[in-house]
């Protein structure tokens, strides 16, 4: 029996949330014993550097079928690896791509499923995780009662815990994977900007920033510290930003470890998308925002007056 | 052509969660129970492509009758009949169970979902679906278009968007920007109310998993204040005492 790591990668390194989900995978082998294999598909530019974050074994699965993510594919493929390896516990991020292939490796192995999984698992008697549910209201505890058990776990839930060990690598060629249906036709992505759900800082904006021309002062505090943007959904409905930067019980759910609020009231849903964060900071020119309840550090102030101050202290920060 | 929409109905966004029975139970006092939110936009969405081709689209639901009346609101946002699975959702999987059960026989041009419900934010039943009906499985949609036995369609990607084409049938979970959601008429909620919705029994099913216990998150400590005169403030004690950057 082994632990099982989906490695995602993006322009051929490791995304952090692998880094996580390894780190998670090992902790798990240490309660059930067993090694830890990380599956990587699609090339990776170091393979081995996985041993340090926990990865006894790598794999890596090569083949034309991997050069464009296809969830049927790259389930087929990875849950072939899960089996042939004894896989009990498989370990994936909850990003976009892993939210993909979960269900369908969980179909596959015919195995129990646990998504937006937050802690790691309890093991005393059985296997135990706790996930996110209500948005973020609240968390439940579920015990998996299948043999095999597939966990998707949401990105920045874990630390990242190194050994200062190195991997084997082996490399394969699957063959008899289903063909895609589906065709991509054209990607865009937004380079050199961290996607929200994995950022470590995110800087968050309302409607106190009464339109959209003013968002350069949010991104400016951002890029200070090295943030992602998010916005309430007030201003994602009104098109001032995309919705993919909308956080809140409708949009994304996030959990970073700081998380900067702007002329934002703290509407119960906008809390629950970023309740988990680690540390609150909220900016608020009324004292009575509710968001205050639901924060760490507070101003009590004009945007306008107190972003300019904000932006020029991070980047004398940053340079300290 | 024929759509199949999965609904789950949920407590509004409002809603203050507490629990019940030394918390292993959802309170369901006092709360209101709507559609979920992501599922409104996948019903608009077929409607917006089957009705202009005279198709039909069927509502289905697992869950018990006292859904009914969101599920009447689907019927008056347009949809042509619903079905109701008659048991308790106890989880993903159950559910795509149900679902596949019922949808495998029955000629779907294709099947949309919401991106999660707003409840248990698993997110699992379309690609559940997809696997267990042995179709493509395309997550987080922002637009779709079909035309002939092709579907287009734009999905949210980690850090960007993507388009892909896919022969129909398929599976397709939909994301916020794919539309705006359907607001019924008056005509709508009249005719909601004769037109068919039909009980049927589950299909056993494989218990994977179990929810044994429910937790709120552990209030803040309190907020402390900065002056707005003095943002310095703010950074040393987001180095020094927090530690988070």
């Amino acid at each position: 029996m082994s632990v099982i790591i989906f490695a995602e990668t993006r322009d051929q390194q490791y995304k952090k949330s692998t880094l996580e989900a390894v780190s998670y995978g090992k902790e798990v082998a240490q309660k059930t014993g067993g090694k830890v294999i990380a599956v990587s598909m699609g090339g990776a530019s170091d393979a081995a550097s996985l041993g340090n974050y926990g990865a006894d074994e790598v794999i890596t699965l090569h083949g034309a079928e991997f050069a464009t993510f296809s969830p049927e594919v790259y389930a087929s493929a990875f849950a072939e690896v899960c089996k042939t390896h004894g896989g009990k516990t498989i370990i994936i991020s909850n990003t976009y791509s892993g939210k993909s292939i979960s269900g369908r490796v969980a179909v596959l192995l015919q195995g129990a499923l646990a998504t937006n999984v937050v802690d790691y698992p309890d093991t005393t008697s059985g296997f135990r995780v706790k996930r996110g549910v209500f948005s973020g209201k609240a968390f439940a505890y579920v015990d998996m009662q299948s043999d095999v058990k597939v966990i998707a776990i949401t990105p920045n839930s874990v630390e990242i815990k190194t050994h200062g060990t190195s991997a084997s690598v082996s490399a394969h060629q699957p063959t008899g994977l289903p063909t895609s249906a589906t065709k991509i036709e054209s990607t865009q992505t937004v380079s050199g900007k961290i996607p929200l759900t994995e950022a470590e800082i995110v800087v968050s904006a309302g409607r106190g920033m009464k339109g959209p021309e003013n968002w350069n002062m949010v991104e400016d505090l951002a890029t200070a510290l090295g943030a992602a943007t998010a916005c309430s959904k007030p201003v994602s409905d009104m098109h001032w930003r995309p919705h993919s930067e909308h956080v809140g019980q409708t949009g994304i759910t996030i959990k970073p470890n700081l998380y900067i609020a702007i002329g934002i009231s703290g509407a119960i849903q906008h809390l629950a998308g970023v309740s988990s964060s680690k540390v609150i900071v909220v900016v608020n020119k009324d004292a009575e925002a509710p968001f205050f309840k639901a924060a760490d550090y507070g101003i009590v102030g004009d945007a306008f007056e107190v972003l300019p101050k904000l932006i020029q202290a991070a980047k004398a920060s940053a340079t300290s | 052509m024929k759509v199949l929409v999965c609904m789950s109905v949920v407590p509004d966004t409002t809603t203050k969660i507490t629990f019940t029975n030394s918390d292993t139970s959802f309170n369901t006092q006092g709360v209101q129970f709507i559609m979920n939110p992501y599922d409104e936009l996948a019903l608009t969405k077929a409607l917006d492509i089957a009705d202009p081709a005279g198709g039909s689209v069927t509502i289905l639901h697992v869950g018990p009758a006292d859904a009914e009346p969101a599920i009447r609101k689907a019927l008056s946002m347009g949809a042509t009949e619903a079905v109701r699975i008659n048991a308790a959702p106890t989880d993903a999987q159950f559910v795509a169970e149900q679902i596949a059960a019922y949808a495998k026989d029955k000629g779907f041009d294709f099947i949309l979902t919401g991106r999660e419900s707003i409840d248990y934010n698993g997110g699992a039943v379309c690609g559940l679906l997809g696997a267990m009906l042995n179709l493509p499985s395309i997550n987080v949609i922002t637009q779709l278009g079909v035309s002939g036995q092709t579907a287009t369609i734009e999905r949210d990607i980690d850090g960007g968007r993507e388009i892909v084409s896919c022969p129909l049938p398929f599976v397709a979970s939909a994301q916020k920007d794919l539309c705006e959601p359907r607001i019924p008429n008056m005509r709508g909620i009249m005719a909601a109310r004769t037109k068919p919705l039909q009980i049927i029994e589950p299909v056993s099913g494989a218990n994977h998993v179990n929810y044994s216990k429910f937790e709120l998150p552990q209030p803040k400590q309190g907020v402390r204040m900065i002056s707005a005169e003095n943002p310095e403030e703010l950074l040393h004690l987001l180095r020094n005492e927090a530690k988070v950057i």
